[in-house]
């Protein structure tokens, strides 16, 4: 019954997102008000349905009802209760419904939190929304509904993959949802916008908030799933270039460009084209990773099961959204009057660098990405695109980022002198060379990519202590979004010092150990004290004793584990972790070696700066939040704008 | 403000030294824990050569040390040193490092390195026989690609079939910038050849822009 | 102006490249050994009393090379029509047994190298035995290694080797009869007419 209950509060949700997606538009360029006032609570509606199915769905799960066909495949009755309410999202129907869920949850916040604007764009925000949710709705209830009925019923269901059954499933999608989801608002206002015909320096201004908040996911979300993959991979792993990893991380670096373009769109007016494009386009990045992850044009760990069947629909959805959009685009765009002439050397000119260099970086994630595809469409052959190519174009990229952070943040609006820029950071600049060649001496053998690398993270830290000092000296309020902004920097020199330090000196044991023997990286030891099994609600392991010395002290005990689950045959590794503020303690549990004596296999690492990258990833999520709570924009007055833009404002005011 | 100014030169110079070391002193506290535990590795990845099984682990007089650093501690004698689960260390540093490029064909996108398939096996004994021959790695990346094709590569062999690959960013990075700076001349030429505003227009653009 | 329906220009070459790649499946790896001489081996084969069997003896025919395993499920799918397709056309079929024991096979872990082959030998008779032979001939690869030197990265897969011995075409997966009708009888046609 609750499987049915849900799938109707499905249809119900369908049938509501169609009204959203039609009559408010239609009201707002017909300038029919009533029509309008529909939006919000079609989209109040919508939320309340899908959450009721995301409820019904929760609760099959909860309740073991493995006559539902999604749940026999992804559950288990011996499965944890905690993760048979992860196990939702752990398949390809379930996610779906997950990512509609905060579709919807988006939308209704859209709709709670904008009592300050005209009504017409409300309307049109969020019937904008509307259209994709009607989309995705459709692809649930047509090609893949978690409600379909096993008949008759298994008697108990597969099990959740074992990689899954772990604390980070239960954060990190939902958390990766709200940022892929949360750019689809920026989309909408940018949509919104071009039918309106009106590109005002207002529409920047609502529409910052909402795309910082939903960068802030993405940062969290794509932290997160580096994390898990580290500490449950076995290997100390974090980041592959796999494709499903890039289809997060394309949307994440236009979704940057674009909080940044948004600053000079709100305050100066500028680059109102470029800014549009952009909130086009981080969302369009984000369904075209929906359409990579689910269609199985590519091949990945983490890509969900595929049917061709699928492929084409969200294929065909992509194309008539952002084709949709782009011929908006290109049809409104020549009518907006661009902004004023900027001199070189000023901010909206390294703005500009800033965004050239995160979108050329998406391109060349891309370019890699799909290129395998395209050969292969061409009938050219088959070949593989690795990390090696990614890492190469990457990260020299990043560089120059990193470099022109500093006086991004330093220079005025409109024009600056290089005189002024050079005096102001020549100390900054000496004192981060310093460090840059002071620090891997330090921390182990010298070498010209550390320093290099330290150098950058220095720069941008050193350069971001002088901003805030002597803007605290200067009389003003000072507010969040200011300490926001600088607190995302730093957490960004931070990811890279932690980078650069991990790549640079890890040191990793391959050994043989029986009980007794010790693996040694100075100054830390490590001790095999015993073995033992231990059994878990659905699984049963070995577990070796590892006893972690420092300096010939023991510091800590590490419990790495050999996971066999019930329902597969594949067995599992828990690696053990000692994390501390300078260095990770990685120790992974391998099989037993046949011998005269009893010797397992062990993989003993030691990861120095590993726990500064995700760090840095809550530094920068920090900074997020604090610049989407800045009051300006909690009191944003309505806006009337009639600036000339060339084409007579439609709709409400 | 480009002009030579003294009085103003040094009062920045102040701050800016304060600021030097205030940056120095930050930096300094966040790595003197590197200072105080770095360790020796022998190089990023790369497994050290085994001790002699018999010698004692632990002992802080045997191990290298950070520069600088005095022995203070006792010998500690903790227990006899694991034996590394190779006997040729070296070989399987180079093993480890080739199979990073290369593709465990019958898996969902992992290295050769990391993957735990039946063929990865196989094919990781194929390149170690290899490179005990003394085959460059060059060499085995050919044997390789011979049989199985470039899908085994996850470093694209640099060929006119991949210079859209490897070139492309980087065109597409100098074409951005020149874009970048023909626009931002196109914007000047276009301010400069606009009829000046008057003054009461300017403040009326001003305000807009503020709002 | 122009310029700004580039951004749609370029997202539609996009789409058309996602369309062409839905139709392709990325994990099939096509072989760079067709039209490259079949790499020469010399294996024991499932006749203890025979002696070892090299490509080289079936110079001057067209023959199929068939890689298969007892343990393979998709293998005895196809098992039938290889069997049928021996009967009917005058074209022989080599087997190649790879990887016969598993890992799971705990009883063989502990034996020697000839007792590991009989071992093999036994199981594949016995297999064929009940889903018939369409084999002139199987040799077993214990090791995987010349399975390596074709490029072998599953089971079961299949080669049409010419009568000089180049391999012509390689089959990877299970043979359907749309792929022998289609693709391999007239291949084999066509080589036995040069």
């Amino acid at each position: 019954m609750l499987a049915e209950l849900g799938h109707f509060a499905l249809i119900l949700a369908l049938l509501v997102a169609c009204v959203q997606a039609t009559l408010p538009l239609w009201g707002a360029w017909r300038e029919i008000a009533a029509w309008q006032a529909l939006a919000r609570p079609a989209a109040f509606a919508q939320f309340g349905l899908v959450a009721l199915s995301f409820a019904a769905l929760t609760a099959c799960f909860v309740n073991n009802d493995f006559s539902v066909s999604y749940v026999a495949q992804h559950s288990n009755s011996l499965l944890p209760t905690v993760y048979r309410v992860a196990a939702v999202w752990g398949g390809h129907e379930g996610s779906l419904l997950l990512w509609v869920l905060m579709l919807a949850l988006w939308t209704a916040a859209v709709a709670a939190f904008s009592f300050s604007l005209p009504q017409a764009m409300v309307a049109r925000v969020v019937g904008v929304l509307g259209w994709v949710s009607v989309g995705f709705l459709l692809f649930i209830l047509a090609l893949s509904n978690p409600f379909e009925r096993l008949l008759p019923a298994a008697a108990d269901g597969r099990d959740l993959n074992p990689l899954l059954q772990d604390p980070g499933l239960i954060i990190h999608p939902p958390m990766l949802y709200m940022g892929y989801v949360g750019f689809s608002v920026a989309f909408a206002f940018a949509i919104a916008a071009l039918m309106a015909g009106r590109l005002d320096a207002a529409w920047a201004r609502w529409s910052r908030p909402w795309t910082v908040v939903a960068w802030l996911f993405m940062t969290f979300g794509i932290g997160l799933g580096s994390w898990w993959a580290y500490y449950e991979l076995g290997w100390g792993g974090w980041w592959f270039w796999d494709p499903v990893e890039n289809a997060s991380l394309m949307p994440w670096l236009v979704g940057t460009a674009l909080i940044h373009s948004l600053m000079a769109s709100d305050k100066r007016g500028n680059f109102k084209a470029w800014t549009v494009l952009l909130s086009i386009s981080a969302f369009s990045l984000s369904l075209l990773g929906t359409f990579l992850v689910r269609s199985g044009v590519l091949t990945s760990v983490h890509a969900f099961a595929t049917d061709p069947k699928r492929g084409v629909f969200i294929l065909m959805f992509l194309a008539v959204v952002v084709g949709f959009s782009l011929t908006l685009y290109a049809w409104r765009m020549p009518k907006v009057r661009m902004g004023q002439a900027v001199s070189l050397l000023s901010r909206e000119t390294l703005l500009l660098a800033n965004s050239v260099l995160l979108v050329v970086a998406c391109a060349a994630v891309l370019l890699g990405t799909i290129y395998p595809l395209v050969i292969d469409a061409l009938n050219l052959g088959k070949l593989s695109v690795g990390p090696q190519y990614f890492n190469a174009v990457f990260v020299p990229l990043m560089v120059p980022l990193l470099v022109i952070m500093v006086p991004g943040t330093v220079v005025r609006w409109r024009e600056s002198q290089w005189s002024e820029l050079l005096l102001r950071l020549r100390w900054v600049a000496l004192a981060a060379l310093g460090v840059g060649l002071a620090a891997p001496a330090l921390a182990g053998e010298w070498s010209i990519g550390a320093a290099f690398g330290f150098f950058l993270a220095a720069w941008v830290v050193l350069g971001s202590v002088q901003h805030m000092v002597l803007r605290w000296r200067q009389p003003g309020q000072i507010g969040a979004a200011y300490w926001g902004m600088q607190c995302a920097h730093i957490g960004l020199a931070v990811v890279v010092a932690g980078i650069t330090g991990v790549k640079s000196y890890e040191v990793e044991r391959d050994v043989r150990m029986g009980v007794g023997d010790v693996v040694t990286i100075e100054p830390y030891a490590f001790r095999l004290q015993g073995m033992s099994e231990v059994k878990g609600p659905n699984y049963r392991a070995v577990r070796a004793d590892v006893e972690v010395l420092k300096n010939g002290q023991p510091i800590d005990r590490l419990y790495p584990e050999k996971r066999r689950y019930f329902s597969t045959a594949m067995p599992m590794t828990e690696a053990a972790i000692d994390t501390g503020f300078m260095r990770d303690l990685y120790v992974s549990l391998g099989d037993p070696i046949d011998g005269p004596t009893p010797q397992w296999s062990m993989r003993v690492y030691y990861k120095p700066f590993v726990p500064w990258i995700w760090a840095g990833v809550l530094l920068m999520v920090l900074g997020g939040g604090l610049a989407a709570v800045d009051r300006r924009y909690r009191a944003a007055s309505p806006r009337t704008e009639t600036m000339p833009t060339g084409v007579a404002p439609q709709g409400g005011a | 403000m480009g002009a030579f100014n003294p009085s103003a030169l040094f009062a920045r110079l102040a701050v800016s030294m304060r600021l030097w070391g205030l940056g120095l002193a930050m930096v300094g506290v966040m790595l003197s824990p590197a200072v105080a535990q770095g360790p020796q590795p022998a190089g990023p990845g790369v497994a050290a050569p085994p001790t002699a099984a018999s010698e004692p682990a632990g002992s802080l007089s045997a191990a290298p040390l950070a520069s600088g650093q005095a022995v203070a501690a006792p010998t500690i004698t903790l227990g006899p040193e694991a034996a590394p689960m190779t006997e040729e260390p070296v070989l399987e540093a180079r093993l480890l490092k080739l199979s990073e490029e290369l593709r465990c064909l019958v898996c969902q996108n992992e290295s050769l390195a990391s993957s735990r398939a039946e063929l990865a096996d196989d094919l990781r004994r194929e390149v170690r026989d290899l490179l005990r021959e003394g085959k460059s790695d060059q060499a085995v990346k050919d044997f390789l690609v011979e049989r199985y094709g470039d899908f085994v590569l996850y470093r694209p062999e640099l060929k006119p079939l991949t210079w859209l690959l490897w070139f492309g960013p980087f065109v597409l990075l100098l074409g951005a910038v020149a874009g970048l700076g023909w626009y931002l001349r196109q914007r000047r030429q276009l301010a400069d050849t606009a009829p000046a505003l008057s003054d009461a227009e300017r403040a009326r653009v001003d305000q807009w822009l503020k709002d | 102006m122009k310029k700004f329906l580039i951004p749609l220009v370029l997202f539609f070459g996009l789409v058309i490249f996602l369309a062409l790649g839905l139709q392709r499946d990325p994990q099939a790896i096509p072989s760079p050994l067709v039209d490259k001489p079949a790499p020469a081996f010399s294996l024991p084969t499932l006749d203890p009393a025979a002696g070892a069997f090299s490509p080289a003896e079936m110079q001057g025919r067209v023959w199929l090379l068939n890689v298969w395993a007892t343990w393979c499920v998709a293998c005895r799918k196809e098992h039938p029509l290889l069997v049928d397709f021996a009967q009917r056309h005058q074209v022989p079929i080599v087997g190649m047994s790879y990887k016969e024991i598993q890992p799971q096979d705990v009883q063989a872990q502990g034996m020697d190298a000839n007792a590991k082959l009989q071992f093999a030998r036994e199981r594949s008779q016995v297999w064929l035995s009940r889903y018939g032979n369409p084999y002139v001939l199987s040799v077993i690869d214990l090791d995987g290694r010349v399975g390596i030197q074709y490029g072998v990265y599953g089971v079961p897969e299949t080669y049409v080797i010419d009568k000089q011995g180049v391999i012509r075409y390689k089959a990877v997966g299970e043979v359907t009869p749309a792929i022998l009708a289609s693709k391999v009888l007239p291949l084999i046609q066509k080589l036995n007419a040069s």
